[in-house]
């Protein structure tokens, strides 16, 4: 194990580090602790100066104020509304472009695999007008439809890349059996592959809900009304009307951040597993 | 070689010799139809459009490279070039901080997990609420940041305000969750290095840098190259933070290309589409030379398999 287990050091060592991780971790996350405890300050608190003490008194109407008087909750629900058909489109897709890679060998899969892996790095700009312009001449424009097929179609690169190459590591005699027994390709796919890809299903679901949930971009260039907007593209346009109303940016910035806070909290094995595909060999 | 027709007749038989053949086509189809629709079309769209005036409604016009030479002479772009690379160069910094975390992560003490996974939180977080903690924490007269700066200083910088220091400022915001990145691909990375090997080399007097210059990093080269690829990626992404933090500002001093091209493209001074596409153009050509360097490793590593 590199570094030495700190148990194998002197006591004093073993001392230092317990008081020295609690202390590093609050001053990695004081840009979240502030913004948290900013969040349930009295309005009266900020205008008095009181910024870094505790508050008064913990002022939940914060929270009530951005989701209803401000109508927080209406963006909270779009991004729902746009995040989970993306996130079964994009994993359906993939499950059916990963099998078609990662199980069979024909000419042009190496190449057809790199398309997907190098649009994938792309920079969002060079597809930002074209894919404008076919959104408004599909008459989608500023509907979640807009967002959602955008979104199935941009990760479905991300995600061919991880299903294929989690595919390609099963046992090929699993599929070489089952075809020598007669059983027709697409049964393969149903009955063979697909029940063994559930880590990597759960996986990429994780993934893509936070990609998604978390995007911006494409929420400012797809979508304008109040209706469709994502909260990412809501809460900037919220943050203009706060004007450093910082108790009501910190909670409506808590708010936006559950949802993938959740979802990493309850799936971190998942995630984390998605993520670092590849970081080992 | 012509199949036999069997009992099931002529047609199940020409699919049951060509099935193998086929099916994958199949199972690529609908994936790659819709990757082409939106990203392989709209890139080639984007190299065209950026040969014409347009405005996104009315007629295109053809000015040839005219948007490319006018580029040329546009200060702001230049700004935004310089700053991408600043931001490119700074950005890299991610890679031995997040290996410096988990190394200093990579303990079996009681509650290492939770610890390990609050520090990753920032990666969780979208970029806008990281932009609006930032914010906050440069905030003039009461930000965190100012606060520290004027204790030190006597004078409290607001950096945001700061034509120089901006953009500074805003990387420090998007290297916090990249290197919340950078650090899970290493403890990822740390976890399956060959124990045997740091025993051996431990036996032989390796420790401390030495250690993990030569031992240890050679087998981190996966998590390495990952960790390069997703902070190169996301240095000459970054739009959200600047778009959320300055909006371009103060003076245009912060723009970067991705974020300028938007301007441009949308803005409310007019939509220039063409001019848009001109400058994506140039953005998408530097990352393709890097695209291109980590798609060609990846094949080698394929190839090599």
């Amino acid at each position: 194990m590199f570094p030495r287990p700190i148990a194998q050091r002197s006591q004093a060592a073993q001392w230092s580090y317990a008081a020295l991780l609690p202390i590093a971790l609050i001053l990695w996350l004081l840009p979240l602790l502030g913004i948290a405890m900013t969040s349930i300050k009295p309005a009266s608190d900020l205008a008095s100066g009181n910024y870094f003490g505790l508050p008064t008194h913990p002022a939940f109407e914060n929270y009530w104020s951005v989701l209803f008087d401000f109508d927080l909750w209406r963006y909270i629900r779009n991004s729902f509304v746009v995040t989970i058909p993306t996130v079964i489109g994009a994993v359906a897709l993939s499950c059916l472009t990963g099998f078609a890679l990662g199980t069979y060998r024909f000419k042009g899969n190496l190449l057809i695999f790199f398309l997907f892996v190098a649009g994938n790095f792309v920079p969002f700009q060079i597809l930002m007008v074209p894919v404008r312009d076919l959104t408004l001449r599909m008459g989608i424009y500023d509907t979640p439809q807009a967002l959602i097929l955008f979104h199935i179609a941009f990760q479905t690169g991300f995600c061919t890349l991880f299903m294929r190459n989690f595919i390609a590591a099963l046992p090929r005699e699993l599929i070489e059996a089952a075809r020598v027994e007669g059983v027709a390709e697409w049964q393969i796919f149903w009955h063979i592959v697909l029940p063994l890809m559930k880590p990597a299903i759960a996986a990429l679901s994780v993934l893509v809900f936070t990609f998604i949930w978390n995007d911006f971009f494409w929420a400012t260039v797809l979508t304008t009304s109040a209706d469709t907007r994502p909260v990412t593209a809501g809460l900037s346009s919220l943050n203009g009307q706060w004007v450093a109303a910082w108790h009501l940016v910190s909670a409506g910035s808590i708010v936006a951040a559950l949802p993938p806070v959740a979802m990493f909290f309850l799936m971190q094995k998942h995630f984390i597993a998605g993520l670092t595909l590849g970081a080992v060999k | 070689m012509t199949a036999l027709p069997d009992a099931h007749g002529p047609k199940r038989s020409w699919w049951r010799a060509n099935q193998q053949r086929l099916t994958p086509w199949l199972f690529l189809a609908p994936g790659a139809f819709m990757f082409a629709v939106y990203v392989i079309y709209p890139i080639a769209a984007s190299f065209q459009f950026s040969f014409y005036d347009w405005d996104g409604l009315s007629p295109k016009t053809w000015v040839g490279w005219g948007n490319y030479a006018e580029l040329w002479g546009d200060r702001n772009f230049i700004i935004s070039l310089k700053n991408n690379i600043i931001w490119l160069v700074l950005y890299m910094l991610a890679v031995p901080a997040g290996l410096g975390i988990a190394i200093f992560l990579n303990q079996t003490v009681t509650g290492i997990r939770i610890y390990k996974s609050l520090f990753f939180f920032p990666f969780v977080i979208s970029q806008v609420v990281v932009g609006l903690m930032f914010t906050w924490f440069y905030a003039p007269n009461f930000g965190l940041f100012f606060k520290l700066t004027e204790w030190l200083t006597g004078t409290g910088t607001a950096v945001l305000a700061n034509p120089e220091y901006a953009t500074y400022g805003i990387i420090a915001a998007g290297l916090w969750p990249q290197i919340a990145y950078c650090m899970i691909l290493y403890l990822t990375g740390l976890n399956n290095v060959a124990p045997d090997q740091i025993e051996a080399a431990r036996l032989d007097g390796a420790r401390g840098l030495k250690m993990l210059w030569y031992v240890v990093l050679p087998q981190l080269r996966p998590a390495t190259f990952i960790a390069v690829v997703v902070t190169v990626i996301g240095a000459l992404r970054s739009f959200d933070l600047v778009s959320i933090m300055t909006g371009g500002g103060p003076f245009g001093q912060t723009r970067v290309l991705s974020y300028y091209m938007y301007e441009k493209a949308l803005s409310e001074y007019g939509y220039r589409m063409g001019y848009g596409a001109a400058i994506a153009v140039v953005l998408f050509l530097i990352m393709m030379v890097f695209i291109t360097g980590f798609v060609w490793k990846m094949v080698r590593d394929e190839r090599g398999r």
